[in-house]
């Protein structure tokens, strides 16, 4: 039984974790150009500065 | 007269003297950019601008973020630069965008925190539920539901927000819409919940209240998204037709600046091939210009020092110079854009499947919770477990079908129209098309190509047309494309004789030696003046000259496509301001028995307003300026992309290529997704059948109630991605 004193919080924890990662994501532009993300992947140069939010 | 762009962030390094910068932001519409090449080369190219801090172009919304110094660079030189680079581009009002995707990023992140949330609780109710009566401890029992209050409680206030304010808003305006029912559902149940919790009994609903939440926030958000894609393309596209314009400054220098930026007053250089961007009175410069998209008449019009010209037309012959007389809001399309608008508020008053849907079942939700409440207490039932049961039946008749079916039916359904090259612009344009039962259609653009082809060319000798086409190749006249068309057709490519003069509104010529070859006019090739205006001549030295007759020509599929709506069932009619003769001709070639000629905007509007007193629901099929109040006032309405700027606003879908066969199409697949969103309430409307009579009996309990919802809730998502062949996101 005590197992689960620390077995729930650490599933809170690391479901935290995603949503918390998922959020970033969103707010860092990552969803902003799903098919030029495709592209960009094999682009051969190297990454530009700027690979923060994308500029408004 | 100036374009600043609006400097951004001024004052931030305003006091340190070495680091003063004027730091602006500019979205701009990227016409071609359709491969992971062409985004490169257009970042490339604006990074390559003197100033220009840093630039990030968007593949999937065809638009480029640029940061930059405004001291050093402008909106101009960057659609110079890109305009070098091969790229078309026109700034875009950034603002209108932010505030789509600022929407669409609320909704995800609330999304996300109630698909969190959901999966959380669920977890621990289901151990919950399954222990319950068994060997589980209660302490530890009420330690999960504890743990589930508190997961629940920051979600639902957090990602229920977006239908509290919506519902708050129905009920200040003293209306009842869908998110009232949901609203009072979620809420009652957290609420309910707590107090059990607290008072440890076992009647606890997070599970339920927060997984409602979360499948009703996938449907709003698939909603939205499909809205934002359609408002977004149609915002590039107005922007690229707005263009850029040559200015000529007092001092004679030019410039290029935004069309939309010119005033009364501005001298304009229209160049050879480019469209007018302004009303205006001609200055200099003798031309021919192609009135199409305001007349709908394919022949061009002569224009000389003194003659008006109007923003939209094509400047075919010389470079002109054009003073300004009427701006960006002060056209002739603001005339056209009156009686749109008039038009229009018809059309607002259309409602949507789901709202007319929920008009009659959020008062009947309302309804039979109150009932089961009322029931129980009679019969003697504690408050709690009559609200107990009030609530399951809330969340049972929750309208997820409603909610979620719909949208994901719809952005089915849109995706694999844009595959198709057709573009959805309203929202609810695919309901309205499903239902049309007449489909009108307007002759220049629309039925037939707004082309000129060349007539008759089979009878005209190899020899002259490869001579005649050599002459034409050189010239961007309408009829000198036909001609070079027609040559291609026949004898493959066709290379641009060398030593071509070209003489604006008359011809073309060509000396070789003594002799002098000639394609123009009747005058222009030493003839009397010419009958009918619709002809060109080919003269050789002095033999015989040759005549090229041309008219605008049926799309290629239109007598099919005609056809083939016949066959469903569909009454068409063809409405034309052009003359009897030319529609009449057109309207036999197409196959269609009913037509009207010699219409203006406004007679066309009066036809389309007696044929829905009639109850007829009319789909309007149309291109030109003067088909815009007619588009806004159908019932539905489809433009090809080679419209004018303002019809492709007015219409619901925007479709592309030479054939007619798109509005088949687009109402074949609308109709489907309307069978569809009917299966999809059909199947809504069976499970609460059989569940609402159980909840008000009292025999469902939570994690059922939870559990049947969302089965249901999946169950008509998977049905309606059906239509898209692939899934659609």
């Amino acid at each position: 039984m005590t197992a689960l004193a620390w077995l729930v919080p650490a599933a809170l924890f690391l479901g935290g974790l995603g949503l918390a990662a998922f959020l970033w994501a969103l707010r860092s532009g990552q969803f902003e150009d799903l098919e030029g993300a495709a592209y960009r992947a094999l682009e051969d140069d190297p990454p530009e500065e700027d690979q923060g939010p994308a500029p408004k | 007269m100036t374009v600043h762009a609006s400097p951004g962030r001024l004052a931030r390094g305003a006091e340190s003297a070495h680091a003063v910068t004027d730091r602006s932001t500019l979205t701009l519409a990227i016409d071609n950019m359709h491969c992971g090449g062409c985004m490169r080369s257009v970042e490339r190219a604006a990074l390559a601008v003197r100033g220009v801090e840093t630039a990030r172009a968007s593949l999937a919304a065809k638009r480029l973020s640029v940061t930059y110094d405004a001291a050093l660079a402008g909106e101009v030189d960057l659609i110079a630069a890109l305009e070098q680079a091969g790229f078309v581009a026109a700034p875009i009002e950034a603002a209108k965008q932010d505030r789509d995707t600022a929407r669409q990023k609320y909704l995800l992140r609330r999304v996300a925190v109630a698909g969190f949330a959901a999966m959380n609780i669920m977890l621990l109710s289901i151990a919950v539920w399954s222990g319950e009566g068994g060997d589980m401890d209660p302490a530890l029992a009420s330690m999960f539901r504890w743990l589930s209050a508190l997961i629940a409680l920051p979600t639902v206030a957090y990602a229920g927000q977006p239908f509290f304010v919506s519902a708050l808003g129905a009920l200040k305006g003293r209306r009842l819409n869908m998110d009232v029912p949901i609203s009072l559902a979620v809420v009652l149940a957290t609420g309910m919940s707590l107090y059990q919790t607290m008072v440890g009994s076992g009647q606890v609903y997070f599970d339920a209240a927060v997984s409602l939440l979360f499948f009703l926030l996938v449907g709003r958000f698939l909603d939205e998204s499909l809205r934002v894609r359609a408002r977004s393309e149609a915002q590039n596209l107005l922007s690229l037709q707005g263009g850029i314009a040559t200015l000529i400054e007092t001092d004679g220098a030019r410039r290029r600046v935004a069309a939309h930026a010119l005033r009364p007053g501005d001298r304009l250089l229209v160049a050879t091939g480019e469209r007018v961007a302004a009303d205006g009175v001609i200055l200099a410069g003798k031309s021919e210009i192609d009135q199409s998209l305001i007349t709908g008449e394919t022949a061009p019009v002569a224009a000389a020092p003194g003659a008006e010209i109007y923003a939209g037309t094509l400047n075919l012959g010389q470079p002109l110079e054009v003073e300004v007389t009427a701006g960006d809001d002060a056209t002739l399309l603001a005339e056209i854009g009156r009686l749109m608008l008039a038009a229009e508020q018809g059309k607002a008053r259309y409602r949507r499947l789901a709202d007319r849907a929920a008009a009659i079942y959020a008062p009947a939700v309302h309804g039979l919770g109150l009932a089961t409440f009322l029931g129980w207490m009679l019969a003697g039932a504690s408050w709690q477990t009559a609200l107990t049961y009030a609530i399951a039946v809330l969340i049972i008749t929750c309208p997820c079908a409603l909610a979620l079916a719909v949208p994901a039916v719809q952005i089915a359904a849109a995706s694999r129209l844009f595959r198709k090259g057709i573009m959805v612009k309203a929202a609810d344009g695919l309901e309205r098309i499903a239902e049309a039962d007449m489909v009108v259609f307007d002759k220049t653009g629309t039925l037939t190509i707004g082309k000129p082809q060349l007539l008759d060319a089979e009878t005209t000798p190899d020899a002259v047309l490869a001579s005649a086409a050599g002459l034409a190749a050189a010239s961007r006249h309408p009829y000198a494309r036909a001609i070079v068309a027609a040559a291609e057709r026949r004898l493959g490519k066709v290379v641009a004789s060398s030593g071509i003069e070209e003489a604006p509104g008359e011809g073309l010529k060509r000396s070789a030696g003594d002799d002098i070859e000639r394609l123009g006019s009747a005058s222009w090739c030493g003839l009397e003046a010419g009958g009918e205006g619709s002809e060109v001549w080919y003269r050789w030295s002095h033999d015989a000259p040759v005549r090229f007759c041309f008219a605008d020509r049926v799309r290629s599929d239109a007598g099919e496509v005609v056809a083939a709506l016949k066959r469903q069932g569909y009454e068409i009619a063809l409405l034309s301001g052009d003359s009897k003769g030319v529609v009449e001709t057109i309207a036999e070639d197409a196959g269609i028995a009913r037509w009207r000629a010699e219409l203006k905007p406004a007679d066309k509007i009066a036809w389309l307003e007696a044929r829905a007193r009639e109850g007829r629901k009319v789909l309007m099929a149309g291109d030109g300026l003067n088909d815009a109040p007619a588009l806004a006032a159908a019932h539905a309405s489809i433009s090809p992309a080679s419209a004018a700027d303002i019809s492709q606003r007015a219409a619901d879908f925007v479709f592309q290529g030479e054939k007619l066969a798109p509005v088949l199409e687009a109402i074949a697949i609308a109709r489907r997704a309307r069978r569809m969103a009917l299966q999809n309430f059909t199947i809504a409307f069976l499970y609460n059948i059989v569940c609402v009579p159980l909840a008000m009996a009292g025999f469902v309990t939570p994690l059922i109630a939870a559990i049947v919802m969302s089965t249901s809730s999946i169950l008509v998502t998977a049905n309606a991605l059906r239509l898209a062949g692939r899934p659609p996101l």
